[in-house]
């Protein structure tokens, strides 16, 4: 998200201070704007290079090594479809194509309006419900498209700030 | 500590501790496969190349980063060795496109010699292939990722050796790929285009546009020379096919230790440029056209004799060129003073550094850097005034660079957040022309709070109570008033200079450029002596020389008031020596100064000139009365590789060679003599300049014979007492640095160790004035005028750069951003800069690197002088113009009709 203004800059100015000159603690601090943003944007990264003493490639490095770390806006919840072998075989790709579809966005992406973030994952654990996907940390399996799009419309419902609409899933 | 013994592959070895493993081989003779070691960087252990066998170690180590052991037994062949280096090989060509047959790095890439030199045929690991977009945003070279084989060499050159950091690994597993931060084009990063990282690549990941597609390594050959852009002295290879230029690529030499800057490495391309002149060129009805070499060694032969023989020598002008060889400016000297019979010979080291030489002979009693490059690595300190080094002189500030991050303290003085004031501890922004006070500030300092080496100053110098007496006049809180700079600060900066030592201080033309050019070098000389950072490893007062040549032009005697040597002309013993030698009268009063010429000459009075490889009609302040004067003149004659400005203005223009196409020598900022050797022929019917020199100088009436430029070096020799031991046999590839006075001699990359040139160092105290022009109602603004890292002196190289050109193609002039605020003018807006000389229309660039109140407008473009605007205004010792300060004024400009505007 280039050039997107940092919101909260008091927050983060914050965050920073306790770090600030410490480039061992690149970590904790990516963690702990992550936590205060939801996300790593880029003003943020580079902020946070500034305030380390570290250039800013590192930290963009770092931030892109780490599974943990999002350098795009999340979504109040995340899909995840699972494309690993069993669910695969068993028509993981329709699913994750009618969620692409339902949600607007391909996969690694976020709704605009944030209601959702879609992943694809390589075996969710549960091979013996395939295909199967996760929304939060429920695990839903035997799906159907269909399936899938009711149960985007619940979690699209159930949107925890309660504003309605959601992503676009179909109707 | 003594050595350790091991032995490898039944070999016994020493070893130094805390050496590796590979190290120790290496030494022994014994060549271990690698590819992410690199001499030139730190080692991380990532390919697993180098694995070796060691005795009762379970597993194979990487010998990159293994630290020998007593006692060690090695194997680095054995069948398990090479079975592992198979595997390494084969996983490596798994994700690799195996595209040798077109690729351009064939023949020289590391992965297909170690595929070939342990027979991996095809990959046994079927992977998949890397499939990310090249990124090919800039002129330069091209990322290919899919054959990158992420051995890191490039980001370690990138942030160790150039401290840029533009690229590093992203992303993980088999992602993963080199890029710069949030994957934006290099372009957009911090990158500046050294080449660096692709001159270590072992792969084809990372390769310089021009070589793509004209011929590959084993069709090359490679010629070993020396950088004609800056004073830096930088060793490369021209790399050449059928007599063609293809490209350059470092060599590693003494100063720049295997790097190179964007202009060396890929600012090169001019030597084929079309515009290259190929025949000699004469005037007839207000053109020019083309003549035979008879023809116009005859023209310019008679029309400066002629001028000679009707007005007198001082009616005849010469300018020599730091783009010549130290032999060239020899003879051009030569010419005039035995030939012509005048001392009206310059060069632009008068338009630089003119005051540095003032100004430390004085002082010191010789003007050079007196410490090499390479003690920059040995500085506990480093202080740069007046000098973007990271910009003017590359390889050197990615050097200081270097040293800071190693642990040297690095302050610096410039009015313009500079490359090396972002990084540095200390940034002093002093207002432009304010230099003697904030220098007399720190020496306050050290006086004040005893800072200064009691020892040297007492034992070494003279004229320390007078000094002191005048430095009481600059406390911090005064100098603050004059320069803007806080008081703690300054005081800061001085007791880091006074404490941590040796402290090397490094200047440029911000210093020299100025009305109180020679003050400014003087109070440089008094700080530097204060701390007794003289005559020591690591210490030194350094100007940094802009011209390759500039250095070697000096010492060769192209200046109005030293024969070669830096003997004076109004020595009558010095005088005698070269009439003996060259058996003729010499004139004894001391010629007119570049600028002083171009006065004569619009005054009417210099009468003829004879110009080498110069742009006066670019490089000198206050244009408009240049082309004025050279217009004037009856006859001028100009010699060069390109029909520049003033070469328009000739009667005849004498076609020269590039450096690529001739020999002799270099010398460098360091003092380091360094050989040019031939790579082509040079194209159409130019020639060497030497050889129109000697043509010239028949026609003339001398009978000087000389079997080529070795041969001039040697009568060179003769007569000049710090090149007394040069020869071009004894060169080699490291050079020798001058003094060296004998034949055995070898070198003195220090000066001043025991005593100085003139015996003590003289302590004279210098005042603030204030520049020649200030700013005032009508000119509110202070205009000051400097180089860019991708563009050189007036551009006719660089901007026939293919690379540099489309990179950089046109003026920027620098403002300030709430300047620009109040002014209403925007990043890219066309804008008219006026001074009391001229105006120019060029596009700005809103930037804080240039302080509240200060305009920056480099000199390199034709289509925006900078210097129809600058100030003529002299130094009165070293009558070096005042080009980095006047008042000027700043408006928005209309929509430029047709390309850029040129004034008057
Ligand atoms: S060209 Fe130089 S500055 Fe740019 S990435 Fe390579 S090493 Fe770094
Ligand atoms: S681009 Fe070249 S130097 Fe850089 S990591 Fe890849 S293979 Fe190594
Ligand atoms: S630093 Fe100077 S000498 Fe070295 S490559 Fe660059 S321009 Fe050439
Ligand atoms: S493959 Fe989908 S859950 Fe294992
Ligand atoms: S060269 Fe030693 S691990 Fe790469």
């Amino acid at each position: 998200m280039r050039g997107e203004p940092v919101e909260d800059s008091g927050k983060l100015g914050a965050l920073l201070d306790r770090y600030r000159g410490q480039p061992g603690a690149l970590i904790p601090l990516l963690q702990d704007i992550q936590r205060e943003m939801g996300y790593l944007p880029r003003p943020a990264l580079e902020e946070a290079a500034r305030a380390l003493g570290l250039p800013a490639v590192k930290v963009y490095g770092v931030a892109t090594f780490y599974a943990q770390f999002h350098l795009k806006p999340r979504g109040r919840h995340v899909c995840r479809v699972c494309l690993g072998t069993a669910c695969h075989v068993r028509g993981g790709e329709r699913i994750l194509s009618r969620v692409s579809a339902d949600l607007g966005i391909a996969p690694g992406d976020t709704t605009p309006d944030r209601a959702f973030t879609l992943e694809r994952v390589a075996c969710l654990g549960a091979c013996g419900l395939s295909p199967a996907m996760m929304v939060d940390d429920q695990t839903f399996g035997r799906l159907t498209p269909d399936k899938a799009s009711r149960l985007l419309r619940r979690f699209a419902r159930e949107a925890p700030d309660g504003g309605g609409g959601g992503g676009r899933t179909a109707e | 500590m003594g050595s350790l013994k091991l032995q490898i592959n039944g070999l016994q070895v020493l070893a130094r501790p805390g050496a590796t493993v590979f190290q120790a081989a290496e030494e022994a003779g014994i060549a271990i496969p690698h590819l992410c070691h690199h001499p030139l960087l730190s080692d991380i252990g990532a390919c697993r190349l180098c694995l070796v066998e060691v005795k009762n170690a379970r597993t194979l180590l990487a010998s990159c980063v293994t630290p020998v052991q007593d006692g060690m037994v090695v194997e680095t062949e054995s069948p398990r060795v090479v079975r592992a280096r198979r595997t390494v090989i084969s996983l490596l060509l798994a994700n690799h496109p195996e595209d040798c047959l077109t690729c351009q790095k064939a023949g020289e890439c590391e992965l297909q010699r170690y595929a070939y030199q342990y027979g991996v045929e095809r990959t046994t690991y079927p992977g998949e292939r890397k499939d990310y977009p090249p990124d090919d945003s800039n002129p330069f070279f091209i990322r290919d990722h899919r054959k990158c084989i992420l051995c890191g060499r490039c980001i370690r050159m990138c942030a160790e050796r150039q401290g840029r950091s533009a690229v590093d690994f992203a992303f993980r597993g088999f992602a993963t790929r080199v890029t710069t931060a949030f994957d934006v084009p290099l372009e957009e990063s911090p990158c500046l285009f050294c080449g660096n990282c692709a001159a270590v690549c072992p792969v084809g990941a990372l390769m310089p546009r021009a070589f793509v597609g004209k011929g590959r390594a084993w069709e090359q050959t490679r010629v070993r020379t020396i950088c004609p852009y800056c004073g830096v002295g930088c060793s490369l290879y021209l790399h050449v096919r059928d007599n063609r230029f293809i490209g350059a690529s470092p060599a590693p030499g003494p100063a720049n230790e295997g790097l190179l800057c964007v202009k060396g490495r890929f600012g090169l391309d001019f030597l084929s440029s079309p515009d290259r002149l190929t025949q000699p060129l004469l005037r007839k009805d207000g053109g020019l056209v083309p003549a035979s070499w008879e023809e116009a060694l005859e023209a310019a032969a008679r029309g400066l004799k002629e001028a000679r023989d009707r007005h007198g020598p001082q009616a005849v002008g010469v300018l020599s060129s730091a783009k010549c060889t130290n032999e060239e400016n020899y003879l051009i000297q030569k010419l005039a003073r035995a030939a012509l019979g005048t001392n009206n010979v310059d060069h632009c080291a008068r338009l630089c550094h003119a005051s540095t030489l003032a100004g430390l002979m004085m002082a010191f009693g010789s003007a050079a850097m007196t410490n090499p490059i390479a003690d920059i690595d040995r500085s506990q300190a480093l202080l740069v005034i007046g000098s973007n080094a990271v910009e003017a002189h590359p390889v050197i500030g990615a050097r200081i660079g270097r040293a800071h991050r190693r642990g040297a303290a690095l302050l610096v003085a410039d009015p313009r957040r500079v490359e090396l004031a972002l990084c540095a501890d200390i940034h002093l922004q002093h207002r432009p022309g304010t230099d003697v006070a904030l220098l007399n500030g720190l020496a306050h300092v050290l006086v004040e709070e005893g800072l200064y080496d009691a020892a040297f100053v007492e034992g070494r110098t003279e004229g320390f109570a007078e000094l002191a007496r005048v430095l009481e006049a600059y406390p911090p809180r005064r100098v603050e008033e004059i320069t803007g700079v806080p008081a703690e600060l300054l005081v800061r900066a001085a007791r880091v200079y006074g404490t941590r030592r040796p402290g090397a201080i490094f200047f440029a033309m911000g210093i020299t450029q100025h009305t109180t050019g020679t003050d400014n070098v003087l109070a440089i000389a008094n700080l530097a002596m204060l701390a007794g950072n003289l005559g020591c490893d690591g210490g030194g007062v350094n100007p940094l020389r802009g011209q390759n040549n500039v250095q070697g032009a000096c010492d060769a005697g192209a200046l109005p008031a030293y024969l070669p040597g830096y003997q004076r002309v109004d020595d009558p013993e010095a005088r005698g020596r070269f009439e003996r030698a060259w058996g003729v009268r010499l004139p004894a009063e001391p010629g007119l100064t570049v600028v002083e010429m171009m006065e004569a000459a619009r005054r009417g009075e210099l009468k003829a000139m004879y110009i080498v490889g110069e742009n006066p009609m670019l490089s000198d302040p206050d244009l408009g009365h240049v082309e004025e004067a050279l217009k004037r003149l009856d006859f001028l004659a100009v010699q060069d590789i390109f029909l520049t400005e003033t070469a328009k203005l000739a009667d005849v223009v004498l076609p020269a060679a590039s450096f690529a196409e001739r020999e002799g020598t270099f010398t460098s900022t360091e003092r380091r003599i360094q050989l040019l050797r031939r790579a082509l022929q040079p194209p159409g019917r130019s020639r060497p300049d030497l050889e129109i020199v000697l043509e010239l100088a028949s026609r003339l009436g001398q009978g000087w014979q000389y079997r080529g430029p070795a041969a001039v070096m040697e009568e060179m020799a003769g007569l000049m007492p710090t090149y007394g031991g040069v020869s071009h046999g004894r060169l080699g590839e490291d050079g020798l640095v001058w003094p060296c006075p004998s034949p055995d001699h070898p070198g003195t990359p220090v000066l001043h160790r025991e005593r100085f040139p003139r015996g003590r160092g003289r302590l004279i105290p210098v005042e603030y004035r204030r520049p020649a022009e200030v700013p005032d109602a009508q000119y509110p603004m202070v205009l000051t005028t400097g180089r860019i890292l991708y563009h050189y002196h007036t551009g006719s190289m660089s901007r026939r750069s293919h690379g540099l050109s489309a990179h950089r193609p046109e003026a920027r002039v620098e403002i300030h951003p709430e300047d620009a605020a109040r002014l209403k003018v925007e990043d890219g807006d066309w804008v008219e800069v006026s001074t009391r000389r001229g105006r120019v229309r060029v596009r700005a660039e809103v930037t804080d690197r240039t302080a509240r109140g200060v305009l920056f407008l480099p000199f390199h473009f034709a289509e925006a002088a900078a210097n129809l605007l600058t100030n003529p205004a002299l130094d009165p010792v070293a009558r070096i113009p005042e080009f980095k300060v006047c008042a000027a004024r700043v408006a928005r400009a209309a929509q430029a009709e047709g390309g850029e505007g040129r004034a008057r």
